[in-house]
């Protein structure tokens, strides 16, 4: 498998699932891109949405592995416990370095670290959560050229986080769920 | 040298650093991940209100200021029994073997600030081996291995360590390896008694001693995949023929050449045997 040119990131946290559920299922069954979903879980109680998502959809979905390549068509999750990097050479990094707001995984880390190599060939999608983490990962995306898009907090179920990054972040793009879900639904 | 705006280092920049640090402290930080050490070099400019040029400075001029960087680029985020399920896997899956050997010899590398290590003590002391085993404790940072000797560490972690104990699998009580004071608890010395703590780099030094087993956790993740074949190779010549290594949840020996000469113990947990 290729490595991919462009990435597009997805951020959630309390709230967000049944909105990331909806997005992998919306997927066309070929895009160029690699999907990387970040949401913070608890490290201590063991979930495998991916397992559960990749069985139903019939399509490989796994955790992002430390120093594995980011390849086109690929739908990733960060790890549970560790800060998910991704490196100039288009590889996955983990590291267990302190929380970022309370969380690791930190969405900010992934946005920034991501938006860094990738540029405007970056995407970021910023969901529900009740933190305000990924505020200053979307302020790097798009200052490195990439797009960001907050769900809109009048949809999100808990909007401390969609609204954190709106208020901090100028000429945002605010989506409803049915906006992010076409988005994704009509990738190539 | 305070600077009121914040600096931003570019990755070229950090390749800069890491060759002006390289020469002028021995400290090799080239075959480690890329964007990681970025953010950990990055923390050090925002805690000293530092630029680029200011850092150099200090690489160069400050001697003292050498060991300050690599400690603070060295992550140290550990726990006692972290992975409740893992000390369960040594106690079901690897020590019982271990019990054949007359002497055991333990390695627990990049072990920070000790926790890692007393944990391996207790278990070997609730399986009746300790007395037969001696453990060594390295790290690259002699600060962390400091806090690891005087083993005191804070009671409002220990009672997050009580908890991991629990899930481990063990019948006693944490509380039987430890004396609470004020609001800290020293290890007992009975815990502490074959453990020798001292610095080793996995980047540039050398093989030391042979192991039964070897673990090393949540470190090879800062190197990149041929420092990370490197170190391989050096756990490989340290291990006696059939002696475990143990590496982190997330760093698989799998898809390595050296892998031919190792089998899976334990596939969640990453532990593997020498087999030739």
């Amino acid at each position: 498998m290729s490595k991919a040119d462009e990435i597009i990131l997805i951020g959630g946290s309390a709230g967000s699932y049944n909105l990331i559920v909806a997005i992998i299922e919306s997927l066309p069954s070929y895009f160029i891109y690699a999907i990387v979903v970040i949401i913070h879980r608890n490290p201590k109680f063991v979930t495998r949405i991916e397992d559960t998502l990749a069985a139903r959809l019939h399509r490989p979905i796994i955790q992002a592995g430390d120093k594995t390549n980011i390849s086109k068509n690929m739908i990733y999750f960060a790890v549970p416990g560790y800060h998910l990097l991704v490196e100039p050479d288009r590889t996955f990094s983990l590291d267990i370095s302190e929380q970022i707001q309370f969380s690791r995984p930190s969405i900010d880390v992934l946005f920034e670290t991501a938006a860094e190599i990738y540029g405007k060939r970056c995407s970021a999608f910023l969901l529900s959560g009740a933190n305000k983490d990924g505020t200053d990962g979307i302020r790097i995306v798009q200052k490195m050229g990439g797009k960001a898009f907050v769900q809109s907090p009048e949809e999100a179920r808990m909007r401390t986080m969609p609204e954190s990054a709106i208020r901090a972040n100028q000429e945002i793009n605010i989506f409803t769920d049915q906006e992010i879900i076409s988005y994704f639904r009509d990738l190539k | 040298m305070a600077k009121l705006s914040v600096s931003h280092i570019s990755f070229l920049e950090l390749q800069e650093i890491v060759d002006l640090f390289g020469k002028v402290s021995g400290y090799d930080l080239s075959g480690y991940s890329k964007s990681s050490l970025k953010r950990r070099i990055q923390r050090v400019l925002d805690l000293e209100r530092m630029d680029v040029v200011d850092l150099k400075n200090a690489i160069t001029n400050i001697e003292s200021f050498q060991t300050y960087l690599m400690n603070e680029v060295t992550v140290n985020v550990t726990e006692m029994f972290r992975d409740p399920q893992y000390y369960a896997a040594l106690r079901n899956d690897v020590l019982p073997y271990l019990e054949t050997y007359p002497q055991l010899k333990f390695w627990s590398a990049g072990c920070s600030t000790g926790e890692e290590v007393y944990s391996l003590a207790i278990l070997l002391m609730e399986m009746g081996l300790y007395d037969r085993s001696f453990i060594y404790g390295t790290d690259i940072n002699g600060s962390v291995l400091e806090t690891a000797r005087k083993a005191i560490y804070p009671l409002k972690k220990i009672k997050s360590y009580s908890e991991n104990y629990n899930a481990s699998g063990s019948h006693g009580s944490l509380s039987d390896y430890y004396t609470a004071m004020y609001e800290a608890a020293i290890v007992n010395a009975e815990v502490r008694k074959n453990i020798l703590f001292s610095q080793h780099n996995l980047a540039t030094d050398y093989i030391f001693n042979e192991f039964q087993f070897i673990s090393c956790r949540n470190v090879l993740i800062y190197f990149d995949m041929e420092l990370q074949n490197k170190v391989f190779n050096l756990f490989y010549n340290s291990l006696v023929e059939f002696g475990f290594l143990c590496l982190g949840s997330k760093e698989t020996l799998l898809n390595r050449d050296i892998m031919s000469n190792f089998k899976v113990i334990n596939k969640e947990f990453n532990i593997y045997q020498k087999i030739k």
